[in-house]
């Protein structure tokens, strides 16, 4: 659906992105995760025309970016980091001059109107400006509005940024249900971590290059192992004494006095530690890692997830 | 859907047009403040400029026995309604920009001429209205210029429309802000209707200012107007400097270089 050769965007002096390459499938939900300025906005503007590649090629559901961008426009549905919608018209009045602008027959757009307004639980707000909406409802209806036309590509960008939980879980069900209902192609970007494990694969993005790209699953066992929490009254000792026995593994001090000792196979190390230095431990948790750790082990640094979120309340409130 | 013929595509992009022209219509009628406030302008205008200047010009050498002021000033106040509305109308990119809206329109499948054609009739479609109803004032002021002179006056209202609508559009694209648009609103569209011989005539002001007002378009837009309201009434005579069709070619050529100039400038890209 998706093919990205060297892609690479400058503003001047400022290098956005800087040549990444990637696939996306049929179907296939591909995340795009990265802190602030790391290039995702600039990528999708890239992909959806938008905004013309400095350099490199992109194939969109088999067409080039930058010699048919019209087709490539009628091949994708894009639901901006930013509100996009008319708030002084009515919901219906959005989604019918996108039904026109598309194409899409009158009597197919009502049909699909109702549809995709069940969907995203609209479809009692149907006639009310949008400008009375809530940001997480703005949101559903611009996910609903991005997939009127069936588009083959849906491209997201940070369609969850700022909404609480409830809302954000909902709109990772549709996405779900999209792609098994609609076989449409999802590529979305995303700076909350646990979101990304919805995704099929993900790509992160640091600086406007790609530092890794997997699934979930495989990111986190190619880059960070299981991590045994040892709890103890004399770390020094018990590290030494780890370390000695096991040179070769991974170990280190936490930062409450614990040891902490990294591996791939957590399950198996658990009962040997223990039966080693039963006398040292008092306390054992085993934990599988979390993207954070993947996360900060590429780039150095964890998402900030308080300023992310500042930035995203400004965002939403702009649409007001 | 690469390969849809020539005429499909011709189809889609009248449709295009007309889903532009649409929305720029619905929100005309939903936003009905902004017609009244629009509408109630010219009639103030016409109303203190009208009652407060006629003592002073009644008997003068500008209006011949019998006329008064407003009569004099209602070609330019009809002017100055279809300019303003049309120019507003246009500008409201820098708002659907500014509020995301625009991002909706330049990622849809259609062309960028498209996109400008859309907006520019929705100015002026919305302008003709507005100019309509103040048609509807002419006969209570003792001008009126027939049904063929009608029609006349709305080709040369929507000529001015499509010039000021094209140039709104080409700042528009080229602007970020609301406050670049003030900058050229104050000194260059003030300056220019305000020269267009709208409150006062060619006769008899120094010769460089009369100059500048031979030079300034909107003189020509407004002696159009004036030539067809006042017919052969003696202040035909006394206020219209050219012919009709001399103002009418000189009105169309500005709105085709509006025309091409908006499509110029209007970008589908950031570059
Ligand atoms: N129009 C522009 N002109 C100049 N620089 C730009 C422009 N758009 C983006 N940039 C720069 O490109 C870099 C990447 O920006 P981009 O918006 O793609 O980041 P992002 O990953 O979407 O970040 P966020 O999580 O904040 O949305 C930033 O350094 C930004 O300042
Ligand atoms: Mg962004």
């Amino acid at each position: 659906m998706l093919q990205v050769e060297g892609l690479e965007k400058r503003y001047g002096a400022v290098h956005a992105v800087k040549g990444i390459s990637f696939e996306v499938r049929e179907a296939e939900i591909f995340g795009f995760l990265g802190p602030n300025g790391a290039g995702k906005t600039t990528t999708m503007k890239m992909l959806a025309t938008l905004v013309r590649p400095t350099a490199g090629k992109a194939l969109v559901a088999g067409y080039d970016v930058s010699t048919q961008p019209d087709e490539v426009r009628r091949s994708i549905g894009i639901v901006f980091q930013d509100p996009s919608l008319d708030d002084r018209l009515t919901a219906a009045q959005n989604l019918r001059f996108h039904a026109m602008l598309y194409g899409v027959p009158s009597d197919v757009a009502v049909a699909r109107v109702k549809e995709l307004m069940e969907m995203v639980e609209l479809q009692d707000r149907l006639q009310e400006r949008v400008k009375t909406f809530s940001g997480g409802m703005r949101r559903r209806l611009e996910i609903a509005r991005g997939l009127l036309h069936r588009p083959k590509v849906l491209f997201l960008d940070e369609p969850t940024a700022g909404l609480d939980t409830q809302t954000r879980m909902k709109i990772w069900g549709y996405i779900h249900e999209l792609r098994e209902r609609e076989g449409v192609a999802v590529f979305m970007s995303t700076h909350y971590l646990d979101e990304a494990e919805n995704c099929d694969r993900i790509a992160i993005i640091d600086h406007g290059e790609i530092v890794a790209l997997d699934t979930p699953d495989g990111l986190k066992s190619q880059f960070g192992g299981d991590v045994i929490t040892l709890m103890t009254d004399d770390p020094e000792t018990l590290l030494a004494a780890i370390r000695e026995r096991w040179p070769q593994l991974k170990v280190r001090p936490g930062s409450q006095g614990q040891v902490v000792v990294e591996t791939a196979e957590g399950a198996s190390w658990v009962p040997r530690l223990v039966e080693a230095f039963v006398h040292h431990i008092q306390a054992v948790t085993l934990s599988r890692p979390s993207l954070d750790d993947v996360f900060i082990k590429l780039t150095g640094r964890a998402i900030r997830e308080e300023e992310a979120s500042a930035v995203d309340r400004m965002r939403l409130q702009r649409g007001h | 859907m690469a390969d849809i013929g020539a005429s499909t595509k011709m189809a889609h992009e009248l449709r295009a047009v007309y889903t532009l022209w649409l929305r720029e219509m619905t929100r005309f009628v939903t936003e009905w403040t902004r017609v009244v406030g629009a509408l109630a302008q010219p009639l103030i205008f016409l109303l203190i400029f009208g009652i407060g200047l006629n003592s002073t010009f009644r008997g003068g050498a500008l209006l011949p026995p019998g006329f008064s002021y407003t009569q004099f000033m209602f070609p330019g106040i009809l002017g100055m309604s279809v300019l303003f509305t049309s120019l507003f109308s246009s500008i409201s990119v820098i708002w659907d920009r500014e509020f995301g809206f625009l991002k909706e329109i330049l990622v849809a499948p259609i062309s960028q001429s498209s996109i400008v054609l859309g907006k520019m009739l929705g100015g002026a479609t919305q302008a003709l209205i507005q100019g309509t109803i103040l048609l509807l004032l002419m006969p209570f002021l003792g001008l009126w210029p027939g049904m063929v002179g009608v029609l006349k006056l709305w080709l040369i209202m929507f000529l001015i429309a499509i010039t000021l609508s094209g140039l709104g559009l080409a700042l528009a694209s080229r602007m970020s802000s609301m406050e670049g648009f003030q900058m050229i609103m104050n000194f260059v569209v003030m300056p220019l209707w305000m020269l267009s011989g709208a409150f006062f005539p060619l006769q008899g002001v120094p010769s460089w200012m009369e100059f500048l007002m031979r030079i300034d378009p909107l003189t020509y837009a407004v002696d159009a107007l004036r030539g067809v309201m006042y017919g052969s009434s003696p202040l035909a005579k006394a206020l219209v400097a050219h012919t009709f069709s001399f103002d009418l070619t000189i009105v169309a050529l500005l709105a085709l270089g509006a025309f091409i100039l908006a499509l110029l400038l209007f970008r589908r890209g950031e570059g």
